[in-house]
């Protein structure tokens, strides 16, 4: 009898179609990872190899030409792919450690130092993540690291109210009440519980995030408060090609497009993972 | 000794309403209690009371004894080595206390390998043994997720949880209320079954008289958080003492009269 029941209830749990947003996400995100990762054990040029001649046209020794100081562009590309996900991941990395850590703790914390923490965490959302980097990037002086400590303790106060809210929504939860029940320790049920069934929206976000880190990044070269050369990040491509982009365009739009892509194909893939990482809306769909 | 003894508990909301009001009763090892009440009586309250997991803007006064230790104002670290152990909890609605993200045969497991150790082979045996007892052995149940398998399927999951850390009380708070009536017999038989076959105590609380009288004789009738009468379920139905109880006895016997007569 039991047999028959399961039959009729799991036969509708096939795989649902792929979607699209995601695959197109995957495909633009691969692109950029797997150039970063070509840039790692192949160049066209020297990073600093100026042999080339000053703002040349796109030709066959140049892929995208040369910029004012004959430096080969598509090689500075490939570098700026590499510093853009790195980037991206480490500032993701650490707003996610501490945004989760402040979060999880004010979850669980009394309702008194609750309500420190949360308005705290608005005073310090109240401020752009640009501006807030740009304070702590200006403060620590400019290296790959401090961007990537500046970008993620800015995002990070946006991740812990997320995590916060989510997190008190799980413990109000039946099934956390049936877990102590049964005995389950808080760090179990941290573990178990709160974690597996916070991640699917929390995983999302992040992936919001890593985009806004990318683009943080290129508006922080983009000012000069980025990583300092010869990390040719893309926001400096930008910035070293506008005075002559009337001359020379495809300086500043080969970066540019470089960080739609990667801003673009960040977004699809956290549309995408949403679908994945939930069981219960993979039936529904 | 009583496995579970209540006196005097008080339960208040912050603003200071008691939803349990100087409640008392007492449960022998291996022995059987009902309490009844409509929603709103405090009967919930007083099961996660005995457990020690009222939510902490509840306010409690009085005693619970559970197997002799003083639950009521016990530092978390004391209640956790209780909690299963001694005393397990089968919630009313299954699809809300099982974690829809985690597969049955995990959720099953989990109480398992910590209250006896058990690793690797051990443990999968261990949980497919559990789940056979409460009869859902089947391989594609323990590697389900709660939404892929029927509501009493559920519920005999959760018994199956609940019981895993072989615990000595078993607390079923409207263990059947979300079930259909075919379903609500099989799980109610089920339970009645593995708390003779296990010797536990159980707990037993319900607002269905008829559903209450199949487990246990003795009951305590709540209302608004005072217990208005106590006794043998055939003796309340003979002579009920206090009007609400006569109430419920009369609307008990009007649905089975009016079943009776199709």
């Amino acid at each position: 009898m039991t047999a028959a029941i399961v039959l009729g209830q799991q036969a509708p749990a096939r795989r649902r179609p792929h979607s699209w947003t995601l695959i197109l996400g995957l495909v633009l995100v691969g692109a950029v990872a797997a150039t970063a990762l070509l840039s790692l054990v192949w160049l066209p040029y020297p990073p600093d190899d100026t042999t080339g001649g000053r703002l040349e046209e796109p030709s066959w020794q140049h892929l995208l030409g040369t910029d004012k100081l004959g430096r080969d562009l598509a090689t500075q590309v490939m570098i700026g792919a590499r510093i853009a996900l790195t980037v991206g991941l480490g500032s993701v990395l650490v707003g996610a450690l501490i945004g989760i850590t402040i979060g999880l703790l004010a979850a669980f914390a009394t309702p008194w130092l609750d309500d420190t923490i949360s308005a705290g965490l608005d005073v310090v959302i109240a401020f752009p993540v640009l501006l807030l980097a740009m304070l702590i990037v200006a403060a620590q002086g400019a290296s790959l690291l401090s961007v990537m400590v500046a970008i993620g303790l800015a995002m990070s106060a946006v991740v812990a109210r997320l995590t916060r809210v989510l997190t008190k929504r799980v413990l109000g939860e039946q099934y956390v009440t049936a877990a102590r029940t049964s005995g389950t320790r808080w760090p179990g049920i941290v573990a178990r519980h709160i974690m597996p069934n916070i991640w699917p929206t929390l995983s999302v976000n992040l992936a919001l995030q890593f985009g806004v880190a990318v683009l943080a990044e290129a508006s922080l070269s983009y000012l000069g408060l980025g990583a300092p050369p010869p990390n040719a990040s893309w926001g400096r491509l930008l910035q070293e090609a506008q005075g002559t982009f009337v001359t020379a365009p495809v300086g500043a739009i080969a970066p540019g497009l470089a960080l739609i892509a990667l801003v673009l194909g960040v977004n699809f893939v956290a549309d995408g993972l949403r679908d994945i990482a939930d069981p219960a809306r993979r039936r529904s769909r | 000794m009583s496995l579970l003894a209540v006196s005097a508990l008080t339960v208040r909301t912050a603003e200071g309403r008691a939803i349990v009001d100087d409640l008392a009763f007492d449960l022998a090892a291996g022995g059987r209690l009902g309490i009844i009440g409509e929603s709103g009586s405090g009967k919930s309250v007083t099961s996660l009371a005995v457990t020690g997991l009222l939510p902490p803007a509840l306010t409690v006064e009085g005693s619970v004894l559970l197997d002799g230790v003083q639950i009521v104002g016990a530092p978390e670290r004391r209640l956790v080595g209780m909690r299963g152990r001694v005393a397990s909890v089968v919630f009313q609605e299954p699809l809300t206390a099982l974690d829809p993200l985690m597969r049955i045969g995990r959720q099953v497991a989990e109480p398992i390998a910590r209250h006896r150790g058990l690793r690797g082979a051990d443990l999968r045996g261990a949980v497919a043994d559990a789940l056979a007892e409460v009869a859902l052995d089947d391989p594609r149940i323990t590697r389900a997720y709660p939404h892929e398998i029927s509501g009493g399927q559920r519920q005999r999951a959760a018994i199956a949880i609940a019981l895993a850390s072989r615990p000595r009380l078993l607390i079923a708070d409207e263990p059947t209320t979300a079930l259909d009536v075919t379903v609500q017999a099989q799980i109610l038989r089920l339970l009645d079954d593995l708390v003779e076959a296990r010797g536990m105590a159980l707990l037993f609380i319900s607002h269905d008289l008829a559903v209450v009288s199949a487990m246990t004789s003795d009951v305590v009738v709540m209302r608004a958080g005072v217990a208005v009468e106590r006794g043998t379920v055939a003796g309340m139905l003979a002579a009920p003492t206090d009007p609400y109880t006569a109430e419920l006895v009369r609307s008990a016997r009007s649905l089975d009269d009016r079943l009776g007569r199709r």
